[in-house]
């Protein structure tokens, strides 16, 4: 065996064989490019990385990196507390749109106004999956979920929130961008919005943010196959993939 | 070392924080404590310390829960609708056993209530305002000087039993000037913060730490199930009993005893001085850890048949702990908010109106 030379598989920091998600589901997709991207940059070992309450984090729990699991939302506070503190640390969250477009917006908004220098990965799977599919604040419009049972309607619900666009606009963010996982250039555009956006902390540039769409098959009612198609017709007409910033430095 | 100098109570909180080697402060303006966040906003970079503004008291008690899971001695300070809003953060730090110290300068509640002083907190910081079992110890300073060696030995017992310690001040301590001396107060050497999180190739063994706030989702370090915790978390308050701490005047020889805390434990000390000049046998038993609360002593001044009256800037909180304590053996008496020496926000519960009243009862 002693010939043989690992040159595709599960990075070796992530502890477990299998992570859980429902069949299909793309978060654990994310936190591993993510994990990935940090091996590649060589970053993992001085790197505390923050859970967001919701299926995205759950990876984390099964990475060997310090991590730490703060309340509801509030991983940017967390985050900013700890970058504040420990300025060499590599400090970044992987959240979900609920957790940071809903209760955690507020924490959001604050660490970009404060040009926080940490790294914010978003999940968008337009619900919340945990607790079964309800409305979140990016849900799609007409979009069935369990609290929006006849679809998303702006006179009730308004309309889906552009974090990546809404990032953009602080002066205090060095980059955001959105990509998705519904093809191989996707998943290689993905690996290197994350990896651009811990260089920017690396850089120690300003706060950077990455929003990833994410197929979530068991409350989208839909097979993971039509869920991609569902993802390239639906949501990204609505949320463009791309980015929206990329400065090295802000004056 | 020892150099005395002349500030307010919210100052104060300032410079204790200091001599206890204090690295973080994160806060949120808020009338009657605004003196301290400036100071911590003025001082803190001055030395190399962190200051950060929130975006709300529970990004406040958030980023204490970040940076005291980093590992350093963090803490905030609020007064009353802040302080409810970090109610969430209080259960989290306690649960994820991390260590910091939250001063709250009351003022009158409920709801936005008012910007001046009171004492209407009591409750939610003694019995706990968030969700779950969970218990802080809580010091109430009834001076400058005292606020400012209270914040060394709030640091001190937060470290020492891995949970959140609040300081309970108030708009009078807050605002009133007095003379300080900033004397350092040696503590026992607590163990290295292993458990913090720092990077992983930081760590003394290279092994990752988590740490998180779901004890019954998430196997901690204590073992892999919920009650593994609960039986560690019962230890921990049962253990922070032991720091139980009063004062009293006239212990001897009193048949009542006022019974109060923070700014009204001086009205009611220069109260029972009167009273004494005129030949009442009154003392004073004031608790200065809320909890765990001086159960002991009154329950002992109860069976020899001494009366309490609890002098308290409210509708009557504390007096159920006095009550409780004192398990039916003796009459308890009650001077609270309503009896403010002007019926309005800035009334206070005055030495001269206390005096009266004691002599209602004897």
């Amino acid at each position: 065996m002693s010939d043989r030379k690992k040159i595709f598989g599960t990075p070796d920091i992530i502890l477990a064989p299998s992570f859980m998600a429902c069949p299909g589901c793309q978060h654990p997709t994310i936190g591993r490019i993510a994990v990935e991207a940090m091996m590649e940059l060589g970053i993992d070992g001085k790197t505390v990385a923050i859970m967001g309450v919701g299926c995205t984090g759950g990876l984390l729990g099964m990475t060997n990196i310090d991590v730490m699991l703060p309340a509801h939302g509030r991983g940017p506070d967390a985050a900013s507390a700890i970058k504040r503190v420990r300025p060499d640390t590599i400090v970044w969250t992987l959240q979900g749109d609920g957790d940071s477009m809903a209760i955690g917006a507020g924490p959001f908004v604050g660490a970009l106004n404060r040009g926080e220098k940490i790294t914010i990965i978003m999940g968008n799977n337009t619900n919340y999956g945990t607790t079964g599919g309800q409305l979140s604040p990016t849900t799609m419009m007409n979009q069935t979920t369990t609290t929006s049972p006849n679809g998303r309607a702006s006179e009730n619900e308004g309309y889906p929130v552009h974090a990546a666009e809404m990032a953009a606009t602080f002066k205090g963010c060095a980059y955001s961008a959105r990509s998705a996982l519904t093809s191989p250039a996707g998943y290689k555009k993905t690996k290197k919005y994350i990896k651009t956006a811990f260089q920017k902390q690396i850089d120690n540039v300003g706060l950077s943010f990455v929003e990833v769409i994410s197929a979530c098959p068991l409350n989208w009612r839909k097979p993971p196959v039509e869920c991609l198609e569902w993802i390239d017709n639906v949501v990204l007409k609505e949320l463009p993939v791309g980015e929206y910033k990329n400065v090295d430095r802000i004056e | 070392m020892g150099e005395r100098i002349f500030v307010r109570g919210n100052e104060a909180i300032g410079w204790g924080a200091l001599n206890a080697d204090c690295d973080a402060f994160f806060g949120y303006p808020i009338t009657p404590q605004n003196e301290s966040t400036e100071w911590f906003a003025r001082e803190f970079p001055k030395k190399g310390k962190i200051f950060v503004q929130s975006e709300s008291e529970t990004g406040s008690i958030s980023m204490l829960f970040g940076a005291s899971g980093a590992g350093v001695r963090c803490m905030t300070s609020t007064s009353s609708p802040g302080w409810g809003l970090m109610q969430e953060g209080m259960s989290h730090l306690s649960a994820a056993d991390l260590p910091c110290v939250i001063v709250l300068v009351q003022r009158g509640g409920p709801g936005a209530g008012t910007t001046r002083h009171a004492q209407t907190d009591y409750n939610s910081v003694v019995k706990g305002g968030g969700p779950g079992d969970y218990n802080n110890i809580v010091l109430a300073p009834a001076s400058c000087q005292e606020i400012h060696d209270f914040m060394q030995q709030a640091f001190y017992l937060a470290d020492k039993y891995c949970n959140p310690v609040v300081v309970l001040s108030d708009g009078i301590l807050g605002q009133i000037r007095e003379p300080v001396k900033l004397n350092k107060i040696e503590f026992e050497e607590l163990p290295y913060k292993d458990w913090a999180v720092r990077g992983r190739d930081n760590q003394k063994n290279c092994a990752r730490n988590f740490i998180h706030s779901a004890p019954g989702l998430i196997p901690t370090r204590l073992g892999m199930n919920y009650e593994d915790w609960l039986v560690h978390a019962h230890k921990k308050f049962e253990s922070m009993l032991s720091e139980v701490k009063y004062e009293t005047l006239h212990e001897k020889d009193s048949d009542l005893f006022l019974v109060a805390f923070g700014y009204c434990a001086r009205s009611s000390e220069e109260a029972v001085n009167m009273a004494r000049k005129q030949g009442l046998k009154v003392g004073l038993i004031r608790p200065i850890t809320l909890w765990p609360f001086p159960e002991k002593i009154i329950n002992e001044k109860a069976k020899k048949g001494c009366d309490f009256l609890v002098v308290e800037d409210n509708l009557g909180q504390m007096i159920h702990d006095v009550k409780a304590s004192a398990e039916g053996n003796s009459k308890v008496h009650f001077y609270g908010i309503l009896s403010r020496h002007q019926p309005n926000d800035g009334g206070m519960l005055m030495p001269g109106q206390i005096l009266e009243n004691i002599k209602k009862i004897l």
